[in-house]
């Protein structure tokens, strides 16, 4: 039975954990309101922009753009974006798995792999790998479109030099603040985007291009980089205070448990302890009859 | 009162204009275009620039950064990657990045020289094109 001090000590400092796991929370909880804000913000965007791309690529010839070209898959390079942080949980440790298992997939079908790590958990877990060819870390705190312009335009650049031949973003889809899975999405080649009803398709016909529609492509593709890329880290970072919203709840109910335990131990070694002085009192009496 | 169209600008950070409007012009890529009630429908790409618009009494003066705008249904649609009211424009801010911009143009010689050289006159033009807007 451990001694009375001990267990004190330690129920202190699990209280004490308690109290900092309670206020990452409510901080993620803050935190995650304004991700979630700017992930809402960012939607009319998408949507109009791709409406406007499958009108665009309804009547386009993939091999008139060079980043629509598919070729041979030799090497193929994985965007993955992580968070910076960690203490979220499982949420780094599942994108960076399924990393690892599209590198093996890829490795047995003879390709390579190279790695471009957005977030500083996937530049600490794939650096050993030997493969990333590229690190953006320290920016998932405070992001904007210009840092996803950076990472599409240099992904787009390795496409254009024949140094890959296929790009998959890797992120993690927000769902719901209870649950996010880690999804891969191709970025290029583009792909033509499938229209969802027949009405935008119908249109495609009469539309003026200013310029022609080539050179209105050429400049939408990179736009269509930029929002696949600003859209996956808004997720990755709504994602990331959802899941240290749940991590540090856990981890609260969990200190909960261990005092509630503890102080069964503590009540139990001071009764003991009253008990045993008490013996000592009485045998002491009864040895003065 | 003259026929409207609905003007549209929509950025990554959200949606900036949403109204009824007598004419739009913006800044197309070759050239500055209006766009009145009924337009065609029509695709254009959208350049560093001034968008302005004039509603029944007033006139409103807009910076937009690079994009492109749609117009359909009596409609016109702004995709742009920033978009300033120019009374919300802080020009200091934009003078000091334009002397930036001009400075580094004026070094050029660096190892990236032509990506910083691109970079820095996109900051220039938007620099240029806020401290217009902001004057309107």
């Amino acid at each position: 039975m451990p001694s009375l001090k001990e267990v004190k000590t330690k129920i202190s400092g699990v209280k004490k954990t308690s109290q900092i796991t309670k206020a990452m929370n409510m901080v993620a909880a803050a935190k995650l309101r304004g991700a979630q804000e700017k992930m809402e913000a960012f939607r009319p965007y998408t949507s109009k922009f791709n409406e406007a791309m499958s009108n665009l690529s309804a009547g386009a010839n993939p091999d008139q753009f060079p980043l629509m070209e598919t070729r041979e898959v030799k090497n193929v390079e994985l965007v993955v974006v992580t968070s910076d942080r960690g203490l979220c949980g499982s949420f780094n440790a599942n994108i960076i798995k399924q990393a690892l298992r599209m590198m093996e997939a890829y490795e047995k079908e003879g390709k390579t792999v190279n790695f471009v790590c957005v977030g500083k958990k996937a530049h600490q877990a794939l650096r050993k790998t030997g493969k990333v060819r590229k690190s953006y870390t320290a920016i998932m705190a405070h992001f904007q479109m210009f840092n996803a312009r950076e990472i599409a335009s240099d992904v787009a650049d390795q496409f254009l030099k024949g140094a890959c031949d296929k790009v998959e973003v890797l992120y993690s889809e927000f769902k719901s603040v209870a649950s996010q899975r880690p999804v891969a999405k191709q970025m290029l080649p583009v792909q033509p985007i499938e229209t969802e009803g027949e009405t935008a398709n119908k249109q495609s016909g009469d539309y003026i291009y200013e310029p022609s529609e080539e050179e209105i492509m050429d400049v939408l593709q990179p736009l269509y980089l930029n929002v696949v890329v600003y859209a996956a880290m808004l997720e990755v970072g709504a994602g990331e205070h959802a899941a240290r919203m749940t991590a540090m709840d856990n981890a609260t109910n969990a200190c909960k448990d261990i005092v509630s335990n503890l102080t069964v131990v503590y009540n139990k070694a001071r009764q003991a302890a009253v008990t045993n002085e008490l013996m000592d009192i009485v045998g002491g009496a009864e040895a003065l009859k | 009162m003259a026929e409207q169209i609905r003007l549209e600008v929509v950025t990554p950070g959200g949606s900036v204009v949403d109204e009824d409007v007598n004419i739009v012009n913006a800044p197309g890529y070759g050239g500055d275009f209006g766009v009145l009630a009924h337009h065609a429908p029509m695709l254009s790409t959208i350049k560093i620039g001034t968008l302005t618009y004039e509603k029944e009494k007033s006139r409103e003066a807009l910076m937009v950064s690079g994009g492109f705008c749609e117009v359909s249904n009596n409609k016109i649609t702004f995709l742009v990657e920033s978009a300033e009211f120019g009374r919300n424009i802080d020009v200091e801010r934009a003078m000091r990045a334009k002397e930036r911009a001009e400075k580094r143009l004026a070094q050029g010689k660096s190892h990236d020289e032509q990506l910083n050289i691109a970079r820095a006159e996109a900051a220039l033009q938007r620099a240029l094109a806020r401290l217009k807007v902001a004057k309107l």
